[in-house]
């Protein structure tokens, strides 16, 4: 594992997205099914540099988690590859580490071991016992969940599972994290407090991150650039927004700024002018 | 018979009190509210009105039975012995489970440790090819199809048809026995493991991937801990089963178990000793049962409250 990559500065704003591709999708198409005759995602391509925050927007169904299972490995390529450094995706593993929508936690252990399995399996060999141990408190200390530790996931709020998932697999070190609509099924008040967390945590640690959402304010919120998925089926790359606002970014001041407007009244138009009738078929 | 089965439902009903008891302990505490010393002396009564609550009807229907069954039996041409005389003939055996006065002359409980041991073996075998062979069968589509068909045909096999290969096959009475057991006991184990597993949400499954687990490691932390409730309610019906089994291949196979006594009392017509082995063997059921229960309750405290 290499830690260095947590040290990485966030992109710097007005580099070309080609200058120096650190995760880059291909020629990506994926259909489900023998007879190709779900036809998911046709002729994906993007590039995205080493330390940047990417929201994933667009109506249901447009394949924005199978994009997000196709750059965790969890779903393989029909054809197109996903680069990852230069290197092939081809399985999952804990350098993409994913936080899953549902938390995803498991119920029989408690919220230190949920993240303390992941720690040890992925530095069982290169860390010392003591070390794991406070490599796991130390992330769950960066998402204000230490004082749980002991409790396991039915005792604890949504919110703070889905902290600790992140915790999860922020302590995985991952090269890219991945989220999956992370806040979709919090209340808007815990919602806000787990943006601003994740904001803090990717100013810190300057983590390469992807994020599938609905929320335009949450997208226009936490990202560096806004990818707009076409409808399905074969859903592709609509449109990529740049966000140039400046970090740390403060959500009450960001309300009336004339940028957050700009950047908000575009998603909004792309998703509800350009590509309004989302396709019912396609099912997400 | 008819005795046995009246006092399988005795029992029935002295586990369907239990909530209700429970429930009524709960509800006390809550009417009086202001603590003080006589407060607490109500409490203490209050306990001891539910603990009544909990045990006399039982021990009313006991009563009543054993009057019924006293006045039915008790003529001198009754076929069948009535409580009094079971008192008087198998005194011995109802106040001291455990002497020993030679080879064929011991109390019912070393009877019953004896058929324990074999149920221990030959259910503690089935529960571990259970889980392995139901873990096969859950996460690979092809080992199901392939032996689920087997299973099912297999699994309606009366326990009792499986002695007599097990004795052309071990030419011994006591791996026979326990061999029967196991072959009884597995079917149910192996069926709800695999259910349990084919349960297993996807996003577990994620996690596992993500982590890059591997086989053992997926196993003995996500599948097991995730399957536990399926695979104790196959352990639960296992054991009811494997109880059942072994008094019936006992009988059969001869030896020093509870099933033997029971066949042997026929035998030389002691029926006394014949109804106090199957007070012996309910009990014992009823124990077995609630130990897998419990063991249930504390292994799955995680993975049942979702």
């Amino acid at each position: 594992m290499d830690a260095t990559f947590q040290k990485a500065p966030g992109a710097s704003r007005g580099d070309g997205p080609e200058k120096r591709a650190f995760l880059k999708l291909d020629h990506v198409d994926k259909a489900f099914g023998n007879g190709r005759n779900a036809h998911v995602l046709a002729d994906v391509n993007f590039s995205m540099r080493e330390g940047e925050f990417v929201s994933i927007i667009g109506h249901s169904g447009c394949g924005k988690s199978t994009m997000l299972n196709l750059i965790a490995g969890l779903t393989p390529v029909t054809s197109g590859a996903v680069l990852l450094e230069d290197r092939e995706v081809r399985s999952p593993g804990p350098d993409r580490a994913v936080v899953f929508q549902n938390h995803s936690l498991l119920p029989w252990l408690t919220v230190y071991d949920n993240v303390r399995i992941a720690v040890d399996k992925v530095f069982g060999s290169s860390k010392s016992r003591t070390e794991r141990h406070s490599w796991t408190i130390h992330n769950l200390e960066l998402v204000n969940m230490a004082h749980a530790k002991d409790k396991r996931p039915s005792e604890i709020s949504g919110g703070m599972k889905q902290r600790v998932g992140i915790a999860r697999a922020l302590a995985m070190e991952p090269k890219v994290l991945l989220m999956d609509e992370p806040f979709g099924a919090l209340d808007a008040l815990t919602r806000a407090q787990l943006q601003d967390s994740v904001m803090q945590i990717h100013a810190r640690l300057g983590n390469t991150a992807i994020m599938i959402t609905h929320d335009v304010d949450e997208a226009v919120l936490l990202s560096d650039r806004i990818v707009m998925m076409t409808n399905g089926p074969a859903a592709t790359i609509g449109e990529v927004l740049d966000v140039p606002l400046p970090r740390p970014r403060r959500r009450l001041e960001l309300v009336a700024d004339p940028v957050y407007i700009h950047c908000r009244e575009a998603v909004l138009r792309f998703l509800y002018e350009r590509h309004s009738t989302p396709n019912l078929v396609a099912a997400e | 018979m008819n005795a046995h089965t009246s006092r399988d439902r005795l029992y029935a009903t002295a586990a369907g009190m239990l909530p209700a008891s429970v429930a009524a302990i709960a509800h006390f505490p809550a009417s009086d509210s202001p603590p003080s010393a006589p407060k607490r002396a109500w409490r203490v009564a209050d306990k001891l009105r539910a603990l009544a609550a909990q045990l006399i009807p039982p021990l009313l229907v006991l009563a009543a039975f054993l009057i019924v069954w006293e006045l039915a039996c008790s003529g001198p041409k009754s076929a069948l012995p009535s409580p009094f005389k079971i008192w008087v003939e198998a005194n011995d055996l109802i106040v001291s489970p455990f002497f020993n006065n030679g080879p064929q002359d011991i109390g019912l409980g070393w009877r019953v440790l004896t058929s324990l041991q074999r149920v221990g073996i030959g259910f503690g075998l089935a529960a571990v090819v259970g889980v392995l062979l139901g873990a096969l069968v859950g996460q690979s589509v092809w080992a199901m199809r392939g032996l689920d068909p087997i299973f099912q045909v297999l699994r309606t096999v009366p326990p009792l048809a499986w002695l007599p290969i097990a004795l052309a096959a071990f030419r011994d009475s006591v791996p026979s026995a326990i061999f029967v057991i196991f072959i009884t006991a597995v079917w149910p184990v192996i069926i709800n493991t695999a259910v349990g597993i084919r349960n297993i949400p996807q996003d577990y499954r994620n996690v596992a991937l993500v982590l890059r687990l591997n086989h053992l490691e997926y196993f003995w932390r996500i599948m097991v801990p995730a399957a536990a409730p399926y695979i104790f309610t196959g352990l639960r019906i296992g054991i009811g089963l494997s109880w059942l089994a072994i008094v019936a291949a006992e009988m059969l196979t001869g030896g020093v178990g509870i099933g033997f006594f029971i066949w042997d009392a026929w035998n030389s017509s002691r029926l006394p000793d014949i109804v106090v082995a199957l007070a012996y063997i309910g009990v014992t059921g009823f124990a077995l049962d609630r130990l897998v229960a419990l063991c249930a309750r504390i292994v799955t405290h995680g993975t049942s409250e979702r």
